[in-house]
């Protein structure tokens, strides 16, 4: 009899683990790039894009995984692009009753999650051949890698490009003239139009790669 | 069973499509309620905007009534159509009939004693809709405020007209080239975005958005065949 594997085992755990750094499915799979650069303007609406690719690639595992023994071959890529769409659309419709303010300012890129390679990647790659417990574990740790990055990137370029963090104020109040304002801005500090750029976002995320890969250097391709 | 075989193929798309159907069917038809008083009161948002009131979204509802003493609805031929309710006009909709068969929203509103006209404004940017209203002060030819919004014009650049610089600009524009000579098809010449910015003693132009030009003259045709409709109207009252 196969012996019954513990729901948190090494191999489950490293499932969790392994796409926040060694196998990150940003940084080191380069999936999923153009919401990373559309939506970390902010940090809220990255969070709930975080969140919301979490929840869609994690089921979207599950119900595939589930459903492993059960879907014809040969219409296998349909069967998956119809669960994760449903999944997406259910995301979608909650953003716009419970939190339409960020609806709005994510707007397509909700939509756009059915085509995030991670979601696809991940049930071709995994669900497809393993349990539902491990996929869906799986999809947790993809896409909880995913949020991490666009977290990171959201941090830094709210406070570099609005001298904001989730919308307080960190670096002073900037007003039209130096003597009203407070903090930095009254030493003549500006905040860095061009961080709020997409392309600024593409190089943060290098220099992120970078520092990843001068740490951990099994990354680095011989 | 073949689960290489066509009707098990048939039978299991069959079932999956129906389930994943009335899953998504029941949460739309649950959420549907909370997303529709989402969008109206985002709209009371942007029309008390448009008047200087800036709200909360889930204030806009109550303060909607203090500030819009009045809701019209007009023929094209500037009368008023009692049946239908100002707010439940969806332009989206008037914007494809003919001009003599739409209907033509309008708002008075009162603030700090002060009467205001606002004019829904709805048209075409340069991938998608873009829309907002525009008020105007109790003369009908001074502008007061704008709103604008869109559905898909180019983040950092169409897209900035969603952005307080550019909507405060129209503030004490004019619409009328002779504010004495009446609302007529002559006198009257809209407010423009202007390329490559507008003079300072322009009293009809703003600064367009750089790398934004299409979207910019969507406001200006926008602005300027919306309110043509309502030029017989303001010039009988």
């Amino acid at each position: 009899m196969e012996e019954k594997e513990s729901m948190f085992s090494k191999k489950n755990i490293k499932l969790l683990k392994d796409p926040l750094n060694d196998n990150n499915p940003i940084t080191v799979q380069v999936l999923g790039i153009c919401s990373a650069l559309a939506v970390t303007v902010q940090i809220k609406p990255a969070l709930v894009m975080a969140i919301g690719v979490t929840l869609v690639v994690a089921f979207s595992n599950l119900i595939i995984s589930l459903l492993r023994n059960f879907i014809p071959n040969r219409i296998r890529i349909i069967v998956q692009l119809v669960i994760v769409a449903a999944l997406v659309i259910l995301v979608d419709l909650t953003l716009k009753a419970y939190s339409y303010d960020i609806s709005k300012q994510l707007s397509v890129f909700v939509g756009l999650i059915i085509t995030n390679c991670i979601v696809m990647g991940r049930i071709e790659a995994f669900a497809l051949a393993n349990k539902p417990w491990p996929s869906f574990v799986d999809g947790i740790g993809n896409g909880a890698g995913y949020g991490f990055i666009l977290i990171v990137v959201s941090v830094i370029r709210e406070l570099l490009g609005s001298g904001k963090l989730l919308g307080f104020e960190i670096l002073g109040h900037k007003a039209k003239t130096i003597a009203e304002s407070t903090g930095l801005y009254t030493i003549g500090y500006e905040n860095n139009g061009f961080i709020l750029l997409a392309p600024m976002a593409l190089i943060i995320l290098g220099v992120f790669i970078w520092v990843q890969r001068s740490i951990n250097t099994k990354l680095i391709e011989k | 069973m073949d689960r290489n075989s066509n009707s098990y193929t048939l039978i299991f798309s069959s079932i999956l499509v129906i389930i994943v159907a009335l899953v998504l069917a029941f949460v739309s038809q649950a959420t549907k309620s909370r997303f529709e008083s989402n969008q109206s009161n985002e709209k009371m948002q942007s029309i008390l905007a448009s008047i200087g009131i800036d709200v909360e979204r889930d204030q806009a509802a109550k303060l909607f009534d203090n500030y819009i003493k009045q809701s019209l609805t007009l023929n094209a031929d500037g009368s008023i159509n009692k049946s239908v309710n100002a707010f439940d006009v969806d332009l989206h909709k008037e914007i494809k009939k003919e001009a003599s068969k739409q209907l033509y929203p309008l708002y008075i509103a009162e603030k700090d004693g002060k009467k205001f006209y606002v004019v829904p404004l709805y048209g075409a940017g340069l991938w998608d809709a873009i829309w907002g209203y525009i008020a105007l002060d109790s003369d009908k030819n001074t502008v007061e405020g704008t709103v604008f919004d869109h559905k898909g014009e180019t983040p950092g650049l169409g897209a900035q007209i969603t952005e307080k610089w550019f909507q405060a600009q129209f503030h004490g524009k004019t619409i009328l080239s002779d504010s004495i000579a009446g609302f007529n098809e002559t006198n009257f010449i809209s407010v423009k975005t202007v390329k490559g910015g507008a003079k300072v003693d322009d009293n009809h132009g703003v600064d367009a958005i750089s790398g934004g030009t299409k979207t910019s003259d969507g406001v200006n045709a926008m602005i300027a065949e919306r309110l043509a409709h309502y030029l017989i109207y303001f010039q009988n009252i």
